[in-house]
């Protein structure tokens, strides 16, 4: 039997976030026979935690969940030490969420020392900043289905095509609006007054980024069945170099104007166009999509 | 690719409606718009009225090409004014001044949108609702109080209380104005004007 490609998944400053996300993979069973798990911190696996700090073995697959900061311990190793020594054999390096991606939440904590593996922040910074074998799986957490992607791409020995933030085009060349059921309101620039009704878009007062982020979230659903958006709670932008931002629940606006503007198009031409489409009253998009009372 | 005998008769029909539209500018601003009627406009113009329902469908229609002229005219000077490097205080100067330049020179553009736009709302309702037909200006506007924000120069406050009052003070100075209320012409009051909407809207 051939042999299986070593994965080896490594963790530094984090809140085990993506470990459990990935645990909701459905094909789970395909990825634990596919590859051999040298470490996992919950998944039964080759080698214990000790055995792997001590540095004798070699990866092909490394995934590093996480911010990263070099002085950290983990079972007496420096983290400096191990992801140099894991990185340097594996042949992909898997930044799992986005602390590893872009230091993400876990920067706070240490801003001048903590990182992601290749970026701080947009910056490329880190162990392996501009390395081709780095691809970036940003999301807070990170949705198990595009883990479960780059894995079968790698055991199918598949190019993964990526973007400038070294994140997988085919994940996150989408925004996380596209596919929203809400884009009929964005584009009549309908309101949500509250959380959690059907009806109305996020972007005005809700805080909703999803027009700024990438992410595929409306196109892959979370457990097949649903996304931040559609429940009515606003995309936070968790896939982005600049999350954590703050006051994540309000759009930041300056004379009821949105600071920020869908990507890619220009202020001028997002207010003419959006002072236009307010300017008309749709009833069918006022009222509540399913009425209890008639 | 047109031929050029085609070319020639657009370039002349584009100038023979803007004479139509120049000529109804003054007559609604002058007259009101609901004593200019089409017969009027067209005797005014020596064309035949058969003649004018070729370039504009209805007066309806007139009113509010009229109003996009004007809006993209007034959207254009502003957004030279935002385009330039100068500061949000010397921006408001060049907005105060800008308008009443145009109230000066071209008074009919100003009398039509205070006196004919703004007060016969129910002529717009149909294809002019709410920014449509005002958007160009209204954008640069937007555009304008966005960046004096967030220099942190202006205070944050809702885009219509601001508007209002800007919008509100220099109609009404061009109002007293056409009604030859003011001792002296409008221009001297150019930098007064511009300071206190600055002091108005800034951040305290
Ligand atoms: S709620 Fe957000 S993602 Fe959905 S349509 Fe509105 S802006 Fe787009
Ligand atoms: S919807 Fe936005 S905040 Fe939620 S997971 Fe997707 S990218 Fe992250």
């Amino acid at each position: 039997m051939k042999s299986r490609p070593k994965l080896l998944w490594l963790q530094g400053v984090t809140c085990n976030g993506n470990t459990h996300s990935f645990l909701n993979y459905p094909h789970l069973s395909y990825i634990l026979e596919t590859f051999e798990f040298l470490y996992h911190p919950l998944l039964p696996a080759t080698y214990t935690l000790e055995e792997i700090a001590s540095c004798t073995q070699q990866c092909d697959i490394l995934i590093f969940e996480g911010a990263y900061d070099p002085r950290m311990m983990r079972a007496g190793a420096r983290m400096e030490t191990l992801v140099q020594h894991y990185g340097s054999s594996a042949t992909t390096i898997i930044a799992a969420g986005s602390c590893a991606s872009f230091g993400g939440m876990f920067k706070q904590s240490d801003p001048e020392y903590i990182t992601g593996l290749g970026f701080d922040r947009e910056i490329a910074k880190g162990p392996f900043a501009k390395s081709p074998k780095l691809i970036n799986l940003s999301g807070c957490p990170i949705h198990p289905e595009w883990l479960g992607y780059t894995l079968r791409m790698i055991a199918d020995n598949k190019v993964i095509l990526i973007d400038e933030m070294h994140r997988p085009k085919e994940l996150y060349a989408y925004l996380a609006h596209h596919g929203c059921t809400r884009n009929e309101y964005f584009e009549w620039k309908v309101d949500a007054d509250q959380f959690g009704t059907k009806e109305g878009c996020l972007f005005y007062k809700q805080g909703c980024r999803g027009p700024m982020t990438h992410a595929s979230c409306n196109k892959i659903l979370w457990n097949d069945v649903s996304s931040k958006t559609r429940t009515g709670s606003p995309c936070f932008g968790c896939t982005e170099p600049d999350f954590p931002r703050t006051n994540m629940f309000e759009t930041k606006t300056n004379m009821s104007i949105p600071q920020d503007v869908p990507l890619g198009i220009s202020k001028r031409s997002y207010l003419t166009l959006t002072g236009i489409a307010k300017s008309f009253r749709i009833p069918r998009l006022e009222k509540r999509l399913i009425d209890d009372n008639t | 690719m047109k031929s050029e005998p085609e070319k020639s008769i657009n370039t002349k029909k584009e100038d023979r409606k803007a004479s139509i539209m120049q000529t109804a500018l003054k007559l609604f601003s002058t007259e009101g718009f609901y004593t200019t009627t089409m017969p009027v406009i067209s005797k005014k113009l020596g064309m035949s009225v058969g003649n004018l329902y070729n370039y504009f469908s209805s007066k309806d229609e007139l009113a509010k090409e009229l109003m996009l002229y004007i809006s993209s005219m007034l959207g254009e000077k502003l957004r030279e004014i935002n385009m330039s490097d100068k500061s949000v205080r010397e921006k408001m100067d060049m907005i105060v001044k800008m308008y009443f330049t145009i109230a000066r020179e071209r008074p009919e553009l100003i009398e039509y949108f205070l006196r004919v736009f703004l007060s016969n709302r129910e002529i717009f309702t149909k294809e002019c609702t709410g920014m449509v037909c005002v958007s160009d200006f209204v954008t640069e506007l937007m555009l304008f109080f966005d960046d004096g924000v967030q220099s942190g120069v202006l205070k944050d406050q809702d885009f219509f209380s601001a508007l209002g009052l800007f919008m509100g003070y220099l109609g009404g100075m061009v109002f007293l104005n056409g009604e030859e209320v003011l001792p002296h012409p409008l221009s001297d009051y150019e930098s007064a004007i511009a300071e206190n909407i600055y002091n108005a809207l800034r951040k305290q």
